[in-house]
């Protein structure tokens, strides 16, 4: 189980780099799938199933497969023939973005402690556990966040009317 | 411990069922090609054996010593990759399909060793019986599509391009459909196992209490398979053959195992979750699964056969405008007389 954590936690990390560094977006893109299947692989090795087929289905089976569409879509000339050169400036705020995130995450690794887990609940991860925490304990949040996805869709549908016109 | 010998078993088994499923697949092909024949008033392929029935062997040998050739200026990786992704999507969802109900007794005397089989449902007629089945059936055929837009691109022609692009665009839009229609289903059984749901549907067959769910299923089924009438990715008017029009030789054939492959699992599936299964009289489980899953291949031929293909933004319009919201209607219904009834 240790084992099989580490080798999904390396190539997470390394594909997760790899993401940012490819100049082809195509890559990019292939290389953050392979980072969805192994967050998923760790999913599984969590006992977590459902989160685990779901990661799949919604990540690299739908938004991954739209991320590729557009930017096949819109990227048909080859990346390395030279883009648009960088500003110094924008290098310097990314390298400070950058910088700044970094002591935050490190700042925050410094103050948790990390404890044994607790152990699992019976059942815990699979589809019936899920939905009963969905509609019981974070009802609020749930229904919250549909109404802002049909306000993402409307918002959709109102910019390609307005296409239209 | 006799775990050797339960590792052997399981190898033994998936092997089985993987050799089943590829000679089925392979028998399809020359299944299409006579029942089309018989539809346009032709043979069909009768040379290689007789009926024909040695023509798939025949074909596989001439695909595998055909020449392989790339296309330069492809993406030679993502080139190979893509054929493999389709063909491995395809054979995966089959572990978690029940075929069978048991096909062994509960434990055996393997040379002396008493094995209990009900260790990893050895002795039941399904590979692996997840507690996520169909979930993980739509996770795996939701991966099919990278196949055909990564071989398309890679390719580096516009057609094989266009022809990955659109088949993108539809796979995103029928997976709504597809995932919606079965959500009647999953109530009714209340289980996402399927050999839970096959056994739900002892006394009387979902497609009862599901007509609805049955046909949008299907109608999305032959949009996630890209068979006609919706096989706009590999239009021959338009786009040559589409994503697979760079492909020769054994890859080719591969991607032709894969297109087969997912429409025999979307067959199978709608057996498993509409047709009861292996459930029915008199004949064993596994010749009843058998029959109502070539009963629904022969229906994929037959439309094939008859029907014209869509255009494009009809495709996209049917989906979302059509089946999405009868999907949604279905599920409300439903649950409405599951409340009160």
């Amino acid at each position: 189980m240790e084992v099989l954590f580490l080798i999904l936690a390396a190539v997470a990390l390394i594909s997760g780099v790899l993401v940012v560094i490819q100049v082809n977006p195509v890559r990019s893109a292939l290389y953050l799938i392979l980072n969805f299947f192994t967050v998923a692989g760790i999913y599984l090795l969590a006992h977590a199933e459902f989160i685990a087929a779901i990661q799949v289905i919604v990540y690299a089976g739908a938004i991954m497969v739209l991320f590729l569409f557009v930017i096949m879509l819109l990227n048909l000339r080859h990346p390395e023939e030279g883009g648009e050169k960088q500003h110094l400036a924008q290098k310097l705020s990314g390298a400070a973005l950058a910088g700044v995130t970094a002591l935050l995450v490190i700042y925050t690794c410094t103050r948790i402690n990390l404890g044994p887990a607790k152990e699992n609940v019976p059942g815990f991860g699979s589809a019936e556990a899920v939905a009963r925490s969905l509609f019981t304990d974070y009802l609020l949040p749930f229904e919250v966040t549909s109404v802002l996805l049909l306000v993402a869709l409307i918002g959709a549908v109102i910019l390609a009317w307005a296409r239209l016109d | 411990m006799n775990l050797p010998v339960l590792v052997g078993l399981m190898v033994v088994k998936i092997t089985l069922v993987l050799v089943v499923f590829l000679t089925t697949i392979a028998y399809v092909v020359l299944m299409e090609r006579k029942v089309l024949g018989f539809i346009q008033l032709r043979y069909g392929p009768n040379r290689v054996g007789p009926w024909g029935l040695l023509q798939p062997l025949a074909d596989m040998i001439k695909l595998l010593f055909k020449e392989e050739f790339t296309p330069p200026h492809a993406n030679k990786t993502l080139f190979e990759l893509a054929p493999m992704i389709v063909a491995i999507t395809a054979f995966l969802p089959l572990a978690a399909i029940p075929f069978a109900d048991r096909i062994l007794p509960d434990s055996l005397t393997i040379y002396g060793y008493q094995v209990d089989l009900t260790v990893a449902a050895l002795n039941r007629g399904v590979v692996a019986d997840v507690n996520i089945g169909l979930l993980y059936i739509f996770a795996i055929s939701s991966l099919a599509v990278y196949g055909a837009v990564i071989g398309g691109w890679a390719s580096n022609n516009k057609y094989s391009l266009l022809g990955g692009l659109r088949l993108c665009a539809q796979m995103v839009s029928y997976e709504v459909a597809l995932g919606l229609s079965v959500i009647g289903v999953l109530m009714v059984a209340g289980s996402l196992s399927l050999v839970t749901i096959v056994e739900a549907q002892k006394s009387m067959w979902f497609i009862v209490y599901q007509p609805l769910g049955f046909l949008l299923y299907l109608c999305a089924a032959f949009a996630e398979c890209a068979r006609t009438p919706f096989d706009l990715i590999e239009c021959e008017n338009e786009l040559v053959a589409g994503y697979q029009t760079e492909y020769s030789s054994m890859k080719w054939g591969l991607l032709m195992l894969g297109e087969y492959g997912h429409m025999i699992i979307a067959s199978a599936l709608a057996v498993t979750l509409f047709l009861g299964g292996w459930q029915g009289p008199f004949l064993p489980p596994i010749v009843w699964f058998l029959i109502k899953t070539f009963a629904l291949i022969f229906l994929f031929i037959w439309v094939r056969g008859t029907y014209p293909r869509f255009r494009f933004d009809q495709l996209m319009y049917f989906g979302w405008k059509v089946l999405i919201p009868l999907a949604l209607l279905n599920i409300l219904l439903t649950g409405v007389v599951m409340m009160y009834l």
